[in-house]
């Protein structure tokens, strides 16, 4: 049974609810590539994503954003809307029906719809239903508002000037829910911030850096411009709001964290949240842009308001305006080293621009300051990171989080220190590697295998590509040169370069959040075998947790056949589909939950065949196969005569070591649960006169503690891989710095790569155990997009010998005509 | 809106008359962007999918006769040896998807600066027949764009065929975009050798608010290759005459600083590609291993 065929929702949740592999023994369990069962849905077009879904008797449910960054709203008038024929309903901030009228990840500062003032460009600030899109659209067409533009904050100097607007006033930061940055009863954050126009600050003090500084031979300094990313999933925000005969509401979403989202929906609403119930809907991509709220509030309100089911599906032009975007950050930094290759001190000064509104800053901030000295041994360092109120878009969470921006950076200053000693690049960094055992800037240790030089020495032992591929009897092959198909070059200008960059992310929530999961497995005998379902609130936003869940399974249980129920509230929470933790922590707690049921299972056994065996009594049984059986491979039960007519089941929360807060003034602290690292080495090819870049092969190296699904983790690996070699050549949001208004929300000018961008992507996976985490597993996902962009931006300085301190790197910086 | 489907080229100019106002509609490629993006709310609609003249071309002894509607991808797969500069055009216009919709004459009714059509019928030199009610008429394709986004039709008028200059001699086309592939032109240079008439024609797309010849540097390059004898000797054309082209074709720019590009890089990259086609076209002219057809 799923909960959409209780709503009559034609295209239900788009989670697949069985996953069947193998026929005999534990074939299909961990380590094995066992396929997608969405994959070929969505390759043929099949897959019903959230934006698919359609209801009987359903509304239309749209957003009006605002026009400008900043204005007070002087007034709202809907009546020219309302009196539209087949509107059903036009809501604004007075109509919110409780005094919760904001929400947010860490910081409850977001308005569900504006209340006298707007902060940025496309923020919502009223809602309309009607039962048609295109009678929505015009009705929210004809709501006239009347803004008095009020002067913007762009950037850390706007915002921190004397007369400075003050973007939220009367601020007092202290988290409501579960919090993402200080833990509850902690000073606020705003208690620590110098300006209220700063989110958060996290300083960073370790070591002597004056007396460091004092023994360097050599000395860089760099300051670096990294631009606004966004995450470009391919599907746009959508969901649909049913009301439900108990006053409440079902809600059907394609999100990162049904949990998240529904303990800042339910306040709003007035409803307790048991009366909220959500099913996660087939999601096309997230990359963290789906951690925010979106159209869930919104379409919840219209719902309750209209008695009638509604619908809301953004278009790709309002998806630009719907969700939070990768802080753009200036970065300061200086380095020192001894003459033999040593580093001695590291200062920097991290500027994130948070936007309009908190979102994940906080968290971002600390991650920032936590791994801004990138993976490498420096005892000495002064460190401070800042997130900024602006007018802005909302910045929030995006693969990578915080260590993207750090990594472009200390990369950077890796290849400027190695130049200025005479060494190579790599050599340097080797040198430097830290490894298991290091001491963090946070004076955390290292605690499981850190392999960094390894990582470094594998992409460089990797023959470089031939050159001139580009060459043929034919005459050139333009889709091997710079521009591609646009036909720029057939050789002239092309000069090659290679370069290297290495990163270190944390897997999991850090400082001192309680980030558990939640898994409810049941075992039991279907036609006459022993079957196994799998109940997890985990959204599956691509990321292959369906397959690993449905392995890990198998593995525990012995079983062939496990169904994958669709994710909901109505188990406990999984977290969120992010910082690289969903294997981790929901596949962590997925295997407790088989742990727990297999004892029951055992147990169940012992009671029945105890006396007939005494293996039953002592050894170490294992379920393998449909049977259990000892460490020695003897059969002692078929599962389906241990179970009979049982049905065996565990609902149990699990949780990875506990963190701690990092000291507000000394950054001090174990903030981090596990480290990941990968190493990349890209070779480019540019069109020096015309600033065109052709990134030939973008080869990773990238310890994965244990590969549960080698296929995902290779897929993981390229995705994140391209997805950082979009920043480095083309991604970025341009935002007008007079008026604070989006120039490009859309694909014709925010570029993403195709696949003729695309290079190819050796990876080579190690898998180092780390003990302390399930099979050994390292989160995977995000590693790869940290050095992806300094790698390819180290290249093309390679080739060109251009400085090059900001990404993404366009043809005018590149052909001094910018 | 109002969708009108004629069945015939007829049906199609009197529902023109009619409704003046009317868009006309064939791919949908740049018509459907507008309307989805609401930045025009056109009273009718006028399909001209029915319209079975429209997709259809002929080769004659002098032009090529191109029905506004013929896909691009048709362009490449069965006109790039009389239309090399358009075929080489066509391979850079969005994915072969659009390519498989859109066509000429939807570039033209556009009329935006970077159409990536106008710099190769620029270059190669083209008429435009357009008719109404009223009757047909020729525009020249150096005539036909008027402002940023305006072209020389009247309201009744629909664009009926584009006449193309066969290839007397190599032709070229690049386009400048900041991905490699499907992606809007930040600026682009279509160059033609016409043989027959001893000349080189050019056509610069995105950086000037429609598109332009070069026409300075196609007079100067003119007179330089008769004075040097270039034409009959087939000698490498000098690098100062090269620079000299390159630097008058960028000064043909007259560009703006926008989301994809800045005007100086404009000016930059339209001298670039200037430089690199002449050379390319050149090299074919002297009986290089290379066919008309271009290297795309």
């Amino acid at each position: 049974m799923t909960t959409a065929q209780n709503t009559r929702a034609t295209a239900p949740a788009g989670t697949p609810t069985k996953v069947t592999q193998g026929s005999q023994g534990t074939k299909g369990g961990i380590g094995e590539s066992t396929l997608r069962p969405d994959g070929i849905l969505k390759v043929t077009g099949e897959f019903a994503y959230s934006s698919d879904m359609w209801h009987e008797d359903m509304l239309w449910g749209q957003i009006l954003r605002s026009p400008v960054a900043h204005a007070e709203i002087v007034s709202i008038d809907t009546s020219e809307a309302l009196a539209q024929a087949g509107v059903y309903a036009v809501l604004t901030h007075d109509d919110l029906p409780t005094e919760v009228r904001n929400y947010g990840l860490e910081i409850q500062d977001t308005p569900v719809l504006a209340h006298r003032v707007v902060r940025h460009h496309g923020e919502p600030v009223a809602v309309v239903a009607a039962d048609h899109p295109e009678t929505a659209r015009r009705a929210a067409a004809k709501i006239r508002v009347e803004y008095r533009e009020l002067p913007v904050v762009t950037d850390e100097a706007s915002a921190l000037a004397p007369d400075a607007p003050v973007l939220h006033p009367g601020r007092d930061d202290r988290p409501q829910g579960p919090p993402a940055g200080s833990g509850p009863g902690e000073t606020p954050i705003a208690g620590h911030v110098p300006h209220p126009n700063v989110v958060h600050r996290q300083p960073i003090l370790r070591g002597d850096v004056g007396a460091a500084r004092a023994r360097a031979d050599v000395i860089v300094e760099g300051e670096y411009t990294f631009g606004m990313q966004d995450q470009a999933f391919l599907g746009p925000e959508s969901g649909l709001a049913v009301p439900a005969e108990d006053g409440g509401v079902d809600l059907y979403v394609a999100t990162q964290w049904l949990h998240s989202d529904l303990r800042q929906i339910a306040p709003v609403l007035g409803l307790p949240e048991e009366k909220v119930r959500m099913t996660l809907s087939g999601v096309g991509g997230a990359f963290g842009g789906r951690e925010d709220l979106s159209m869930q509030i919104h379409a919840c309100l219209l719902a309750l308001r209209t008695g009638k089911p509604v619908k809301i599906v953004y278009n790709r032009f309002e998806s630009f305006f719907g969700h939070v975007h990768r802080h753009p950050a200036k970065l300061y930094y200086e380095h020192g080293a001894t003459r033999d290759g040593k580093l001695t001190h590291m200062k920097c000064r991290i500027v994130l621009d948070g936007g309009a509104y908190a979102s994940a800053s906080p968290s971002v901030v600390g991650n920032a300051a936590s791994l801004s000295a990138g993976p490498y041994v420096v005892d000495a360092v002064d460190i401070e990171a800042v997130g900024l109120y602006t007018n802005n878009p909302p910045c929030g969470a995006m693969r990578g989080f915080g260590a993207v921006q750090a990594c472009f950076a200390y990369e950077a200053q890796m290849d400027k220190l190695a130049a200025k000693l005479d060494m190579d690049p790599v050599e340097f960094r080797r040198l430097n590697a830290m490894e298991q055992g290091t001491i963090m800037p946070t004076g955390q240790r290292v605690d499981s295998p850190a392999p960094v030089a390894e990582l470094l020495r594998r992409v460089k032992a990797r023959p470089l590509p031939p050159e001139r591929q580009w060459e043929s009897t034919e005459g050139a092959d333009v889709r091997a040169l710079p521009g591609g198909l646009s036909n720029t070059t057939h050789g002239e200008g092309v000069v090659r370069g290679v370069g290297y960059a290495v990163g270190i992310k944390n897997v999991g929530f850090s400082e001192g959040f309680d980030d558990y999961s939640t898994a409810r497995v049941r075992m039991e005998v279907v036609n006459g075998e022993a079957v196994a379902t799998v109940h997890t609130a985990m959204a599956e936003v691509g990321q292959g947790g369906v397959t690993v869940h449905a392995q890990i399974a198998r593995t525990e249980l012995g079983v062939t056949q496990v169904t994958i129920h669709p994710a909901d509230t109505r188990v406990g929470s999984a977290g969120s589909t992010s910082a690289s933790r969903q294997t981790y922590v929901t596949g962590g707690a997925v295997k407790n939950s088989c742990e727990l049921v297999r004892e029951k299972v055992l147990e169940l056994g012992r009671r029945r065949f105890g006396t007939h065996h005494p293996a039953w009594a002592h050894a170490e049984l294992l379920l393998e196969g449909g049977k259990v059986v000892t460490d020695g491979g003897e059969v002692l039960a078929d599962l389906v005569d241990v179970l009979e007519d049982e049905t065996v089941e565990v609902e149990a929360e699990w949780r990875h070591r506990p963190t701690e807060p990092f000291d507000p003034r000394t950054g001090q602290g174990n903030g981090h649960v596990q480290y990941s690292f990968a190493a990349h080495r890209a070779v480019v090819e540019v069109d020096t006169e015309l600033g065109l870049v052709k990134v030939v092969e973008l080869a990773c190296a990238q310890d994965v503690g244990k590969a549960l699904n080698p296929l995902s983790v290779i897929g993981q690996i390229q995705g994140g891989t391209t997805q950082g070699l979009g920043m480095a050549v083309m991604e970025e949001i341009v935002v007008d710095p007079r008026t604070a208004k989006v120039k490009n929300p859309s694909f014709t000018d925010y570029l993403i790569p195709t696949i003729l961008d695309t290079p190819t992507i050796p990876v080579d996976v190690l898998e180092l155990a780390d003990e302390h985490a399930p099979y050994g597993l390292r989160g995977v996902g995000e590693a790869p997009t940290l050095s992806s962009t300094p790698a390819v931006l180290a290249a093309i300085r390679n080739a060109t010998g251009l400085a090059l301190n900001r990404t993404p790197v366009r043809p005018e910086h590149l052909t001094g005509t910018a | 809106m109002d969708f009108l489907r004629p069945a015939s080229w007829e049906e199609a100019l009197a529902a023109k008359a009619e409704h003046p106002t009317a868009v006309p509609i064939a791919g949908g490629t740049d018509v459907m962007v507008e309307i989805n993006f609401d930045h025009r709310r056109p009273e009718y609609l006028l399909d001209l999918n029915r319209v079975e003249l429209l997709g259809e071309w002929e080769v004659g002894e002098e032009d090529v006769r191109l029905g506004a509607s013929v896909p691009y991808t048709r362009i490449m797969e069965h006109l790039r040896a009389e239309l090399p500069g358009l075929a080489l055009a066509s391979h850079t216009v969005a994915s072969p998807q659009i390519r498989n919709r859109g066509g000429v004459g939807g570039n033209l009714g556009t009329a935006s600066p970077a159409g990536d059509a106008h710099p190769a019928l620029l270059a190669a030199g083209a008429e435009v027949e357009v008719e109404s009610v009223r009757g047909t008429r020729f525009i020249p394709i150096d005539a036909f764009f008027t402002g940023v986004k305006r072209n020389a039709l009247q309201p009744d008028e629909l664009i009926k065929t584009i006449h193309v200059k066969k290839a007397d001699g190599p032709q070229q086309y690049s386009k400048v975009g900041t991905r490699n592939a499907m992606v809007i032109a930040v600026c682009a240079f279509g160059i033609a050798l016409h043989p027959e008439t001893r000349t080189v024609r050019t056509g610069i797309g995105s950086a000037a608010p429609t598109p332009v010849r070069a026409r300075e540097a196609e007079e100067f390059l003119n007179a330089a290759l008769e004075e040097g004898g270039f034409w009959d000797s087939g000698r490498i054309i000098t690098p100062s005459i090269a620079k000299q082209f390159a630097d008058l074709a960028s000064a043909a720019c007259n560009p703006i600083d926008d989301v994809r590009g800045t005007a100086r890089y404009r000016r930059h990259a339209v001298g670039i590609m200037a430089r690199r086609t002449l050379g390319w076209t050149w090299e074919q002219y002297r009986g290089g291993a290379r066919t008309l057809e271009g290297a795309a």
